[in-house]
């Protein structure tokens, strides 16, 4: 039966697998467990972060293919739901055709890219993503009329999605059934069903033939397969889970604009979070989002308190203070591709296996 | 002579600015092993490379079973009923020894008797059968890579070099799975051990300087020591 849902891809090691069951639990409890919107924002953003890393790592860690326009389709899922939830008003069909919108654009786009482009080196297949993606950003901002240009847009979101929603009197826990709650278990459920769909994709014939385009895509033409094909499909389907990420966004968000979804600096977010949890293993994707954002989130604050601690000793309080967060985060890059160049999951499972 | 099933004419292939095939003239008829020799650098495993559409030759006609296959591209020469096993023990190292066969059996899940067989010349596919192939040695790599060419019938096998750094004893295993192997498959053998090759060989053609400069069968070669030494440098007893 576990075996059935995990696509037989079991996590390998008893850490792993602890680990993994914290941060689904965590998550599946955090409105109940944890009051305020601190926390519940943070756990919807691990969720939609984690689709959208488990798709990134489908073509970077399974097929080998560098591209910088993974937030692009990120962005193109957020804009599809959110322009249309603000042109054609808050219902949930105009949710899906948002999102049909979305998914037709990007798989459009991805089918481009990946015929026009797949066939060159990795090199310039990254430098035409790259460039794909930036035109694409400054035309968003751009089209200021169509979308809000450098503000993005605020949208309205069906009735049962908002926050003054309730969906019965009373509490459960001590916790209030808002919409909020419920947007944030459909980005929850999301998120859980489409990492099943990413595991059974990943470990399906077609997975082992991207794993064997990845490691020598010669010898895998030699046995007959089209490797442009098979990187082109990826391609598509990798765009295809990034969009319903942006979908997942806008929705908890009620906004979408080009800082959220589209910037350069979440694309470099995602390839962080996939080098940190491991490349190859759609666990370490998992892992990887969820450390980044939580450190995202409260190495901030954790740098807050310990600068306050630190006043009156000379340079100490400037070099903790918050906005320096970046700089340790940087460290702690440099140090886990250091001593984990596996990635977290390789090490955990490499160590199950010694 | 059984009909042809393979035929170069006047093949030239190009790599970058090097002209490495100057037109090779080659026939591997239907049935049995034939032997491509000669020494480093003649063009041998260029020649595979190019029957495989791995490079495009630049001139000359490529026939395989009655099909001009010179143009065509990799994927569908694969399909037609060509596995190119490589000198460079060409396995997915981080796929397991399963998945690596799955991945050649192109026509659906791999037939148990046909793996039983495959067994039979190779204990250590099966024993390893779950391990990443990565871990496997070279001479099990090298068997997997041949496994991997035979889990399906072919029309043809391309081997380039089986028996480079292996041990004696494996090599010795390797002739019995060729012995049998070429009643119903038909093999084109790079190879540098003149006596693996003599042992297993019925057609032989020998290339230098990017040209098929003998052609014959090679008892007719490893009985005529001064062909040998004129064709390859040294005699077959030279090279035990």
């Amino acid at each position: 039966m576990l075996g059935a849902i995990l696509s037989g891809d079991f996590p390998r090691s008893r850490v792993l697998t602890v680990v993994l069951l914290a941060i689904f639990v965590g998550l599946a409890i955090t409105p109940f467990a944890i009051p305020g919107a601190a926390a519940i924002n943070t756990a919807a953003k691990i969720c939609y972060f984690i689709v959208l890393v488990v798709s990134y790592d489908l073509l970077l860690g399974y097929t080998g293919i560098v591209s910088f326009a993974h937030a692009m389709f990120f962005g193109i899922g957020g804009y599809g739901v959110g322009l249309s939830l603000y042109a054609l008003g808050p219902t949930w069909p105009v949710i899906l055709l948002g999102l049909a919108i979305g998914l037709v654009v990007a798989i459009v786009l991805a089918l481009l890219i990946g015929l026009l482009s797949l066939r060159v080196k990795a090199i310039f297949f990254a430098m035409i993503t790259l460039a794909v993606a930036s035109a694409f950003a400054i035309l968003a901002t751009q089209f200021n009329e169509f979308t809000g240009g450098e503000d993005g847009r605020s949208f309205r979101v069906p009735e049962m999605l908002r926050p003054g929603y309730r969906l019965f009197d009373g509490e459960v826990f001590g916790t209030a059934i808002t919409g909020r709650l419920l947007t944030y278990y459909l980005v929850f459920v999301s998120a859980v069903l489409l990492f099943l769909v990413a595991l059974r994709i990943v470990n399906s014939p077609f997975g082992r033939v991207l794993q064997a385009i990845r490691e020598n895509p010669m010898r895998a033409e030699a046995l007959g397969y089209r490797v442009v094909y098979y990187r082109t499909m990826a391609n598509c389907l990798a765009a295809a889970m990034a969009v319903c990420a942006g979908a997942m966004s806008a929705l908890w968000l009620r906004y979408t604009g080009p800082d959220t979804t589209l910037s350069f600096a979440i694309m470099l977010d995602i390839l962080l979070m996939v080098v940190i949890g491991g490349m190859g293993t759609m666990y370490g994707a998992v892992v990887g989002a969820t450390l980044f954002i939580v450190a995202q989130n409260y190495l901030q604050r954790l740098m807050g308190i310990a600068a306050a601690a630190t006043e009156g000793i000379p340079i100490l309080p400037k070099l903790l203070h918050p906005d320096r967060w970046l700089l340790f985060l940087g460290v702690l890059f440099v140090l886990s591709v250091y001593f984990f160049p596996t990635g977290i999951i390789g090490k955990l499972r490499g160590s199950n296996k010694a | 002579m059984a009909e042809a099933l393979l035929t170069l004419e006047g093949v030239h292939t190009h790599i970058g600015e090097y002209h490495i095939l100057q037109g090779v003239d080659l026939v591997v008829p239907r049935g049995g092993i034939t032997v491509l020799l000669g020494r480093n650098g003649a063009g041998k495993t260029t020649t595979l490379r190019t029957i495989m559409g791995l490079w495009k030759p630049s001139r000359g006609t490529v026939t395989f079973d009655g099909r001009a296959i010179g143009g065509t591209d990799t994927p569908t020469i694969a399909q037609g009923g060509i596995a190119y096993v490589p000198e460079t023990m060409a396995v997915f190292a981080d796929l397991t020894v399963e998945e690596n066969m799955i991945l050649a059996a192109r026509q659906g899940p791999p037939d148990p008797a046909r793996l039983d067989w495959i067994f039979g010349f190779f204990p250590a596919m099966k024993k390893f059968w779950q391990y990443p192939a990565g871990v496997l040695s070279g001479g099990q790599k090298q068997m997997l890579a041949i496994s991997r060419a035979i889990i399906e019938k072919r029309t043809l096998i391309l081997i380039d070099e089986p028996t480079k750094g292996l041990a004696p004893a494996i090599i010795e295993s390797m002739i019995g799975a060729f012995a049998e192997l070429k009643r119903d498959t038909t093999i084109l053998l790079v190879e540098q051990n003149f006596r693996f090759a003599a042992s297993l060989g019925d057609q032989v053609a020998v290339m230098d300087d990017g040209r098929v400069v003998h052609r014959g069968t090679m008892a007719g070669l490893s009985g005529d020591e001064t062909l040998q030494t004129r064709l390859l440098g040294l005699s077959l007893d030279a090279h035990q």
